[in-house]
This record gives C-alpha cells, structure tokens and sequence, in this order.
C-alpha cells in the first residue's frame, strides 16, 4: 500500500507541525490559529509543497473540525444562558451586529462582488472570537471584572445569532430562490427555537439520554449524534454546523460537562486541520492584492468593537475605564470568521473572499489581545490630555464614578444578577 | 448580625462569579470556573470595576484555601501542635482505589498504622466513627487522626489501586 505510507507521512508531518507551532504560539503567548493559517497558506496551492494524497482526508477533517467548533460552543452555555441574554441583553446584540457586520459588507459592495460575498464578508467582520476573547480574559486577570459579562453576553449574541445567520448564508451560497431561500430560513429558525425549548423544558431528559459513566460510551454517544445530526442539517440546508451547535446547547450539566472533557482534544486536533485546510485552499499570492482592503477593514472594525463594548458596558452602568476595556477586549476575531468565510470558499464565490477573509483575521487575531491589554490605558491617556475638550463633551458619568449608581436605563444591573443568596453553611464543597 | 449576602453573576462560557462585600466595603469575588478551577479576585477602591488581584487556584489549592478560612474547629491542622504530635488530615478514596467497597476492617489500618478513622465523609453527610464492618466507597472522605507518620502509611495505604 504505498499511497497509504505517503499518506500517513504527509498528515502526520502536517500534525507533528502543527503540534510544534502550536508550542511556538504558547511560548509567545499568542492564540495559534495564525500560525495554523500560515502553515496551510505555506503549503497546499501556489505554496512550497502541494499535498496530494491526504488532501481529501484533510478536507473530510476540516469539516469535522467546523462541527466539533460549534458543538463545543453549545456546550458551553445552557439554554437558559441563550434565552435569558436574549431578553436583557438584546439591544447590545443589535448595535453589535449594525456596527460591525455593515463595514463588511459595505466593504464587499465597494470591492464590487455582489450581495451574496456581501452577506458572508458581513459575517465575517460581525463574530467575535470567543475562544481567544476567553482566553485573553484570564490571562489579563479580568475574569472578575465588572463589565466581564457585558463582554460576555455580547459573544452570547454573537454565537446564538449564528444559529440563524449560518442557513441564511448556506442557502444564499447554494444559490436558492428567494422562495427556496425563505423557506430554509423559516425550517431553520423553527428548529433551532425547538431545540431551545426543549433544551430549556427538557435539558435533564436529553442529557440523561445521553449521559454515561464510562468516557467511552458518552464520547461515542454524542460525538455519533452530533455527526448524525450534523448530517440532517446539511441535507435539509440548515447548515451542519448549527446542527451541531443546537446538539451542544441540548446537552446540559454532567452529560455536557463530561463531553466537553472528552471531545476538547479531539475538537483541537481537527479545527487545527481546519484551519490549516483554509489556508491550503488560498493561494498565497492572492493575498497582497488584499492586503489594502483588509486592513481598512481590520482597522474600521476593531474601531466599531470598541464602540459596540463601549455602548453596551455604559448601559450596564460600567464606569468609563471599563467601557474602554470591554472595547478593547471584543476586538478579536478569529475561528468563526474563517468558519464562515470556508462556507463562501467551498461554494466558490468570490475568488478573493478568502485571501482577504484570511489576512483578515490574521491581523486581527494578532491584533485583538492587544487592543484588549492597551485601549483603556491609551484612551485614559487622550482623555487626560483633552480633559477640557472631554469636559465640554456631556458623556456623563466621571471616571471611578460608583457604577453601582443607576444609569439612565432603568436598573440594567439587576439583569445581570440573579436575588443575592444568604451564604449559611458551606456544605456544598465538592471533593 | 445577618448572615453574609454574596450575589451571583452568570459568566456564560466560563462559569459563574460570586460577589461578597465586607463590612469594611471591600469587595471581594470568586470565579468559579465550569472545569473547578477558581480565580479569586480583589478589587481596589479607586475603580470597583477592575481587579486589583486576580490569582487562579487549582481545585486542591481552593480546598487548602477553604480549610484555612473556615473557622477553626474546622480545620484540619487543629491537633498539629508540636506538643501534642499528633495531625488530623483528610484522606480521599479515589474511585479507583482498591478500597472501592470494602470493608474498612479490611484495610488493617489500626494496626498498621495506629491512626484512627474518625469520620468518614460522603457526599454531603459525615459517618462518625466508622466501625470494621463499615463498607467505604469511591469518593469517600475519611477523617484520620495519628502521627505525621502514621497518618502518611495511611495515606499510602488508601491510595493503592
């Protein structure tokens, strides 16, 4: 069987790389997914060394890799989680999608490549990372922070307008009528709001379906469902990611506990050969033409971010540093951009998408924990400088003002916070 | 005086955050990630949004943390005076743990070690005084008192598989 040796030579050298770079980005402190962008963008079309035999493989696993992504952001909230920052939280969820998913699309009519690369370069532009945005959170100790959870409803928003945005974006790139296109639209807001409701009226049936106490039968359990429905949602062009996702939202406490435990090696193994799949389908050369647009639009839309936290952590009642802050820290994007922007390069639109799609996110990928780390101390520093000018300017509330006052909107605070809990005894301490 | 209020924050992806405020009005919080890691953060006066301290805990160091917290008829350490000799510890039965089931005679702990076994904890109940017909269980805590010495054969005794 020679091909089979050529082909575990060339996917394991891809792994042991990835492996390696992977090790590279810890030591620089930096999310890997630019580097596993680069090593597909190296290699693959127009790159140093073309694959060919795992080409395939790699592509089956890039897809996997899409659903194992989304299905482990199910799993990290609970329906109640989705349901309930859709009621407090929607108006920041609103202005989040205006300001940021607009400059994308404005970007893609000006470019001159039609609605349909409009609608996915908006996504594009529109979803934060979360993965990078949580990691960033801890590293910079800010996980205690007040306006944390404005941050964190915003991506809440983000991940739970997905489930309507991905079968927009699968039907409009598979080319579907307004009337085809409608009625997807219509089965696939149906089915995610029945998932919701029976994830919030049923989670404990569902997850005691599902549950097991030995790994081996959960991890085949939920990673054949997820597959199963994953497959059910492409077939009837819902998109097989947000069959996934609805999977992980449906799954709740131990069941999603012990999945997340046992799929997160798995997830990281294939959404690296995703991402290096992405970079192998775009010819390097075809990025430097781009480069222009996308960082216009880099630099447009960590503005707008910063913009959107900024609105949303002042209708929380979050003093002005921490508005800058929560700015700061939306700026990243990252793996769901490429998501999406690998929907628009496996339909074959727009031949640029992709190049720009991914210079892209590699700038703002690199950029975003910075923005995070730096925009508060820079814009306190403006601040100071143009005091008399911020004076004149009515922004309201001065800088260390007890955000705990009463902003305006009536009591966005307590949407947040559930009655304080009297703290007697503490005999609910698990070993 | 009335019994301590701590608020809940929902961190949706992460976990949850609790909220206490002292008498002195500092403000202090736990993140109490989903995985059982915690980060304990501090606040200073100046901006109440920001953590002045923010220090992640592994789950044994939380434990550790928590013993030292509680009051001290709580503690683990209340019998580890240097007159007396003697410690007290908590020893966990791992579900791999060849004890898993048996009888608590059976592990000849008495003899082997001279400790005592003086509560057993399970789940959110406490066994005291365990009897050699008492059968342990994955999970279980016990309570020993002994020796440094003794009460670390006992350790080792516990922790075969």
């Amino acid at each position: 069987m020679h091909s089979s040796a050529v082909f575990l030579i060339e996917f394991g050298a891809i792994i042991l790389g990835l492996g390696l770079l992977g090790r590279l980005a810890g030591r620089l402190k930096f999310s890997p997914i630019p580097l596993y962008l680069l090593a597909g963008l190296a290699f693959g079309e127009g790159g140093l060394l073309p694959l060919g035999a795992s080409e395939e493989f790699v592509a089956i696993g890039a897809e996997i890799g899409v659903i194992l992504l989304l299905l482990m952001l199910g799993l990290e909230y609970t329906a109640s989680d989705l349901v309930g920052n859709l009621k407090t939280q929607y108006p920041a969820g609103l202005v989040d999608g205006a300001l940021n998913a607009l400059p994308g699309a404005a970007m893609a009519l000006l470019l001159g490549w039609g609605p349909v690369a409009a609608v996915v370069l908006a996504g594009v532009t529109w979803i934060s990372s979360s993965g990078v945005i949580a990691k960033v959170l801890g590293d910079l100790g800010r996980l205690g922070n007040r306006e944390t959870p404005v941050v964190l409803s915003i991506l809440v928003l983000e991940d739970l307008a997905m489930a309507v945005y991905l079968p927009i974006i699968t039907a409009l790139l598979a080319g579907a009528g307004l009337a085809a296109g409608s009625l997807t639209l219509a089965i696939a807001l149906g089915v995610a709001g029945l998932v919701l409701f029976l994830a919030v009226r049923y989670g404990r049936l569902i997850s005691r379906f599902v549950s097991s106490d030995d790994p081996e039968k959960l991890l085949l359990v939920v990673l054949g469902l997820t597959l199963l429905v994953a497959g059910v949602a492409q077939q009837l062009q819902v998109s097989a990611a947000v069959g996934a996702f609805l999977v992980g939202i449906a799954l709740s406490g131990e069941a999603a506990e012990g999945a997340h435990n046992l799929l997160s090696p798995l997830r990281d193994l294939f959404a690296a050969v995703f991402f290096v799949f992405f970079g192998l389908h775009t010819d390097p050369s075809s990025i430097p033409p781009v480069l222009l647009p996308a960082l216009a639009l880099a630099v447009v839309t960590a503005g707008t971010k910063i913009a959107t936290g900024y609105w949303a952590a002042r209708r929380a009642g979050i003093s002005v540093k921490g508005r800058w802050r929560a700015g700061g820290t939306l700026v990243a994007r990252g793996e769901f951009s490429i998501v999406i922007a690998g929907l628009a390069v496996s339909a074959g639109i727009e031949p640029s998408l992709g190049p720009l799609a991914t210079a892209y996110v590699l700038l703002l990928v690199i950029i975003g924990p910075l923005t995070a780390r730096y925009t508060e101390p820079i814009a306190s520093l403006l601040t100071r400088r143009f005091r008399p000018a911020a004076a004149a300017s009515a922004t309201g509330a001065a800088t260390g003002a007890d955000a705990g006052a009463a902003v305006g909107t009536p009591g966005p605070r307590e949407s947040f916070e559930d009655q304080p809990t009297p703290v007697g005894d503490a005999t609910s301490r698990h070993s | 005086m009335p019994a301590t209020r701590m608020s809940r924050t929902p961190l949706p992806g992460i976990g949850v955050r609790y909220d206490l405020t002292t008498r002195e009005d500092r403000h202090l919080s736990v993140v109490a990630g989903r995985d059982g890691t915690r980060v304990l953060n501090t606040y200073s006066r100046d901006d109440p949004d920001e953590c002045s301290l923010s220090v992640r805990l592994t789950p044994n160091e939380s434990e550790a943390l928590i013993d030292a917290l509680m009051p001290s008829h709580h503690s683990p350490s209340l019998l580890s005076t240097t007159d007396l000799g003697l410690v007290a510890e908590r020893i966990e039965l791992g579900a791999s743990a060849l004890w898993n089931g048996r009888l608590l005679g059976d592990t000849r702990m008495r003899t082997e070690t001279g400790v005592s076994i003086v509560a057993v904890l399970r789940r959110a109940d406490a066994i005291p005084s365990p009897g050699p017909d008492f059968r342990l269980a994955g999970g279980d805590t016990l309570i020993v008192i002994g020796t440094r010495e003794g009460v670390d054969a006992a350790a080792l005794i516990l922790e075969r598989e």
